[in-house]
């Protein structure tokens, strides 16, 4: 009897739990077509989102197109040229690697960051202040995010791809000796508009992923120091597995369908 | 008892029915009625977890109540629209217990929020406007331009202060005004929230354990005790009362009737 009143009392918390993310998503995404809007607070989010995760994103990205480039040097080294190398690359970075590292560092940095926010304004009823000052929370602090972090992620991925496409030629170039000439011809006769526009749908689609999750969390976040911590963890994981399980089923859309 | 004769007579500011509030098994409201006239200054007594807090947030509508109705001038405001809810809100001010500032704002954007909002002012003239607000409550511009985190406990209730009279509300809300200050800071918020009051002519609701300050700043005081109201009458009957809840609480005994051990959730 016990284990199925646990039983019923997990499923039971679960639809909760699921219900109220469900109602909260499209309340944000109501509030994004209804005045007023906040338009300070948008810009505010997106230098937030844009300009300071860049140093994070270059980095990553550019060091993922150098290890592709040697990894499929190594993997391809009976016939190893300028073509495979040059076409590895564009095709990982630009479809799977800048988007999904650009997705994963920007979780880590910004989710955390909304959710530890947030969530240390609700324990010190600034939330419910704001409410009491005859402005909607969700439209004053959540919508800002979440569409700053639906259009910063696409432009992210964007600087990650020529990054990380640089990174693939630097190694190329400086440590394989191809020919500069031949491998920048190739890349440019590789490069299809469906790779670039498949990652920059899947940066919109963990931008948006990001921002709610953290947004959610924090929003809801309870029981002083300790709860904002709990949101704060909940935030980043769930953002991260989300982004690896939609970058999977975005994939098999895009190139599979 | 004079003072209850004459104000019978009017249309109370705020009316609590019969509301009832429950967390999972944990039973908070159980039935408050409560009237508030306009221009008293009503402060709510009671031992922490008794459900002052959740009394007040259902009043703001940060909460619904379970069960029963909540007017506001004559009007209903359980179940309201958004925009009519922000419509009644615009008429409420409040003083959170820890002054609730936003910190990513300067002092004079938090006391300038509320009528940036909602009125259509410029920037220059919401400035002018925090400055006075914040010359009431013996502040002056210095403090206009720096962020919340850098002021003192004091300083921040002032300015939570001065953002709660900012909009000209008809009531203002104290939820533990002195909780954390030291008396003479005590005695001084207390002061500047009779002063604040008298000079908008507003009603006032404040919720506290502190007994100093609610004979102070009372006209009527009213205990809630297990959910319920228990008892209601002004500070001259609160020394007379015979009510042996009431005397436990104002004497701060630990025996008498109220059960003083922590009640543990289940």
């Amino acid at each position: 009897m016990k284990f199925i009143d646990l039983l019923g009392r997990f499923v039971f918390n679960f639809l909760l739990a699921t219900g109220r993310f469900g109602l909260f998503t499209a309340q944000t995404i109501r509030y994004m077509f209804t005045p007023p809007f906040y338009y300070k607070q948008l810009l505010t989010q997106l230098i937030e989102i844009g300009f300071y995760s860049l140093p994070v994103v270059a980095l990553t990205t550019l060091f993922a197109g150098m290890v592709i480039a040697l990894q499929t040097y190594t993997g391809f080294s009976q016939f190893s040229s300028e073509g495979p190398v040059s076409l590895v690359v564009l095709i990982s970075v630009t479809r799977e690697l800048a988007p999904v590292m650009a997705g994963l560092m920007v979780a880590g940095r910004i989710g955390a960051s909304m959710a530890a926010e947030l969530g240390t304004m609700r324990v010190t009823e600034q939330i419910d202040a704001l409410s009491t000052l005859s402005t909607n929370p969700i439209k004053y602090l959540i919508v800002p995010r979440v569409l700053a972090g639906i259009l910063m992620l696409p432009v992210l991925v964007l600087i990650g791809d020529i990054i990380g496409i640089c990174g693939g030629y630097l190694i190329g170039i400086y440590k394989l000796e191809f020919n500069a000439t031949t491998y920048l011809v190739n890349t440019w006769t590789y490069l299809k508009t469906m790779d670039i526009v498949s990652g920059l749908t899947k940066a919109a689609v963990f931008g948006f992923i990001i921002t709610i999750l953290g947004c959610y969390n924090g929003y809801n976040s309870k029981g002083g120091a300790q709860g904002v911590g709990a949101a704060t963890t909940n935030a980043v994981v769930s953002a991260s597995i989300l982004i690896l399980i939609f970058n999977y089923i975005l994939t098999e859309l895009f190139f599979n369908a | 008892m004079l003072f209850s004769k004459k104000i019978l007579s009017k249309t109370p500011k705020i009316r609590l029915s019969n509301l009832y509030k429950s967390f999972g098994r944990k039973h908070v409201l159980q039935g408050v009625n409560l009237d508030i006239y306009p221009g008293e200054s009503l402060v709510i007594i009671g031992g922490s977890g008794t459900g002052k807090s959740v009394t007040l947030k259902c009043i703001l509508g940060l909460m619904e109540p379970d069960a029963g109705e909540i007017e506001i001038d004559g009007q209903k405001v359980t179940h309201l629209s958004e925009k009519a809810r922000e419509k009644v809100n615009a008429k409420m001010g409040m003083l959170f217990q820890g002054a609730a500032l936003f910190d990513s704002l300067t002092v004079w954007e938090n006391v300038a929020f509320g009528p940036m909002q909602t009125q259509r002012i410029t920037k220059k003239d919401a400035k002018k406007l925090a400055i006075e607000k914040l010359a009431l409550v013996g502040l002056t511009k210095d403090v206009a331009d720096i962020y919340p985190a850098s002021l003192s406990g004091g300083m921040k209730k002032r300015v939570g202060l001065a953002r709660a009279i900012a909009g000209n509300p008809d009531i203002i809300f104290f939820d533990e005004p002195t909780t954390g200050l030291d008396p003479i800071m005590s005695d001084v918020i207390n002061d500047l929230i009779i002063t604040t009051t008298k000079k908008l002519g507003a009603t006032a609701l404040t919720i506290t354990h502190d007994m100093t300050s609610a004979r102070k700043i009372a006209d009527r005081i009213a205990m809630l005790y297990n959910g319920k109201i228990i008892w209601i009458g002004s500070v001259k009957e609160l020394d007379k009362t015979k009510d042996p809840y009431v005397r436990q609480f104002v004497a701060g005994s630990a025996n008498g009737p109220i059960l003083t051990q922590a009640k543990v959730e289940k």
